[in-house]
């Protein structure tokens, strides 16, 4: 028979993360309610998640490409600049989705309890979706510009999505956490994802900044998409120590994320 | 299984409010940024103060030292005044907030049902909002699955299954609600006021689908309720609180009584204190006699008035202010708004005062209950004072003669009688 033991809470102990897996269905329709509720009255539906990267991409290709010439490790420009939106878009969408989550969910908050985490970490699933739509664009560039992935390359793939699921989930639930009290995050966020499309190598190559490209590597998205580039196109060699900084970096803000939820958690429903 | 220990054991349960934490909805950073600019140092004092604990904090506790058993299969009503705690133990124990000092053990699956309709979204349809609440309830989409047409059954809402739930009619949306809600099956379920919403009919069929749930399947339950009548109906056992405490606990029946004669609050003036970030405001309710005194005992043959103050902050557009009065047994007898012609006013940042005349005679001898909200009908309630109780006197009661000093009936408004003899 199922027990449960209510006390003043600490901050974080083993059991979170088996109540997580009981409640993977919850997630799961989280998800799902989002995906079906974005879409609906549109008349166009799902066809936004490759309309957005693609017209995104025309756009910087005219200007950023052909008019102001910007080098992209000699690989035609919209395939350069396609995988860099690619990931930045997951990585930006997730994060501004999830410092919204709690907010945005306040009315569930308020009058059912369940695991908190699943609702940042359902923001994220969302975004991947679109991810994975978005994707069908980079297939089709790569067959009209004749590219073929390398195998060893597809194989960092994974890792490399699993670097953008952390890093957005842990700054995103650091963001949320503090939107609960502050609500200047919902203001000041667009604001800092757009100053950080800059500061990211998506719409020019990291080698563009010389001796201070290790600055940019600080920035975990700056692994991943260098080294996207180099697995999928083939421009440069595969960087490692890029995908060890970024690893380290994303697994610092992870924690950091999970601690500053997890220790504000408790107090959501009564200031929310 | 033992079943020698009661299913639910709460011990020594307090919960404390920062009273900073109430007032305001929420904080700006920027006016952290600016206190800290323009007084560094007091904004440091402050700042040491509180963590080494010096500074004197408000803290209010709404619930203090409350300890109770529940047996299996025992349905247990909580009742008390306003403020009283009762819907801050029903977080508690919902796990949506958790307590301060103290401990809960509940032995068995958990359900709390503090609103019907939690996470309904107006844009999916039937069909998809009963898998998406189920979920959020804390069912298993099989177990959806297998009462699926249960559900829909109950909820009576046919054809319109596959329609988006913002078409509803507001009844169907309840029915739908509840009816999900109805169908969860925890050992141990927690119900906050539920019953207060929809169609007397409806009530009607919930509280009969409640009493089966309870009696034929042995179902610990917990219930808050304003609803007297229902608590008495449904609950074996009561508490009833006071400022945190529980003051008396013990059969149904005698709980009740007790309520009934020592703790009524019939307060005739009732201030709030003002939130800053809201839209707008009430203020004062004030119920006054027909001279204008403050008394919320009115003999039934006297005109009275109910004085509404409010505060407007933001322009609040097309909107109006509503009340409604209920019957004991929440049975809403009147709604009124005060769009005479109507239509909607806007209102500008200000201060605001209605007064609403009630007719002599227009409510029978017997307690009432006023909900007042400002809303934006059908959009938004931007503020809600519920369950402000009144007295009805038999005084001055002509009528009442006849029936030694008993009319039937809410509504008291003389009837004409125009009697000629014919033969």
């Amino acid at each position: 028979m199922e027990t449960t033991v209510i006390k003043p809470r600490k901050t974080f102990s083993l059991k979170d993360v088996r109540e997580l897996w009981q409640y993977k269905e919850l997630l799961y329709f989280f998800s799902w309610r989002d995906l079906k509720v974005r879409y609906k009255q549109t008349s166009i539906g799902i066809a936004w998640a490759i309309f957005q990267p693609f017209i995104t991409m025309v756009i910087f290709s005219i200007f950023f490409g052909s008019l102001a010439k910007v080098p992209s490790d000699g690989v035609p420009y919209p395939i350069f600049v396609y995988v860099g939106l690619l990931f930045w878009q997951f990585f930006s969408t997730a994060l501004s989705d999830t410092s919204n989550t709690l907010i945005s969910n306040q009315s569930i908050i308020t009058k059912v309890y369940f695991p908190r985490l699943i609702l940042p970490i359902s923001s994220v699933m969302t975004k991947f979706v679109d991810f994975l739509i978005a994707t069908l664009i980079l297939i089709g560039l790569m067959f009209y510009y004749g590219y073929m992935p390398h195998l060893s390359g597809l194989l960092i793939l994974p890792l490399l999505l699993i670097i953008t699921f952390m890093a957005s989930t842990g700054l995103g639930l650091f963001l949320a956490s503090i939107n609960v009290k502050y609500r200047d995050v919902r203001y000041a966020l667009p604001f800092f994802v757009q100053i950080m499309l800059f500061l990211t190598p998506v719409i020019y190559p990291a080698s563009i900044a010389g001796k201070y490209s290790y600055l940019l590597a600080l920035n975990p998205m700056t692994g991943v998409i260098q080294s996207a580039r180099a697995a999928i196109l083939g421009a440069t060699p595969i960087n490692w120590l890029l995908i060890i900084i970024s690893l380290v970096v994303t697994f610092i803000l992870m924690i950091f994320g999970i601690y500053i939820f997890k220790k504000t958690e408790r107090y959501f429903a009564d200031i929310i | 299984m033992n079943s020698s220990k009661p299913i639910i054991e709460v011990k020594n349960i307090g919960k404390k409010y920062n009273i900073t934490h109430q007032k305001g909805s929420y904080i700006a950073l920027r006016d952290v940024l600016m206190n800290v600019i323009k007084s560094p140092f007091s904004f440091l004092k402050t700042k040491v103060k509180q963590v080494a604990g010096f500074e004197k904090k408000e803290d209010f506790w709404a619930l203090k030292d409350v300890s109770f058993d529940v047996k299996k299969g025992e349905v247990v009503g909580i009742i008390g005044a306003n403020g009283a705690g009762k819907s801050t133990l029903l977080k508690i124990l919902s796990q949506i907030t958790p307590p301060t000092t103290g401990e809960i053990i509940l032995r068995g699956r958990v359900g709390s049902l503090l609103e019907v309709g939690t996470g309904f979204h107006p844009e999916l349809t039937g069909r998809e909002n009963i898998f998406l609440n189920g979920a959020i309830l804390g069912m298993k989409k099989k177990e959806i699955a297998k009462k699926f047409d249960e559900i829909v059954e109950f909820a009576d809402i046919g054809k319109f299954l596959d329609t988006p739930v913002k078409y509803y009619s507001s009844g169907m949306y309840v029915r739908l609600a509840f009816s999900v809600a109805a169908h969860m099956e925890p050992d141990i379920l927690i119900i906050d006021e539920v019953l207060a919403v929809g169609d007397a009919e409806f009530q009607k069929k919930c509280l009969g689908k409640m009493e089966e749930i309870t009696k034929g399947e042995g179902r610990t339950i917990l219930f808050v309720s304003h609803n007297l009548e229902a608590i008495e109906r449904l609950c074996d056992q009561c508490i009833l609180l006071r400022n945190g405490e529980i003051i008396k606990s013990g059969r149904a029946g005698e709980v009740i009584n007790h309520y009934l004669n020592n703790e009524r609050n019939l307060s005739s003036v009732i201030e709030y204190t003002s939130k800053p970030n809201t839209e707008a405001q009430i203020t004062k309710i004030s119920i006054l006699d027909k001279n204008k005194k403050p008394s919320a005992q009115l003999p039934i043959n006297d005109e009275f008035f109910i004085a509404i103050e409010y505060g407007v902050f933001r322009e609040m557009k097309k909107a109006t202010l509503c009340i409604s009065i209920f019957s004991e047994g929440n049975m809403l007898l009147n709604s009124s708004a005060a769009d005479k012609e109507a239509k909607l006013e806007n209102y500008s940042p200000g201060k605001y005062a209605s007064i609403i005349t009630i007719p002599p005679s227009l409510f029978n001898v017997g307690y009432y209950y006023l909900n007042i909200s400002l809303q934006k009908p059908f959009i938004e309630h931007i503020d809600t004072k519920e369950n402000i109780l009144f007295e009805i006197l038999n005084v001055n009661n002509p009528r009442s003669e006849i029936f030694n000093n008993q009319i039937l009936g809410k509504i008291a408004i003389p009837l004409n009688y125009d009697t000629k003899r014919l033969t």
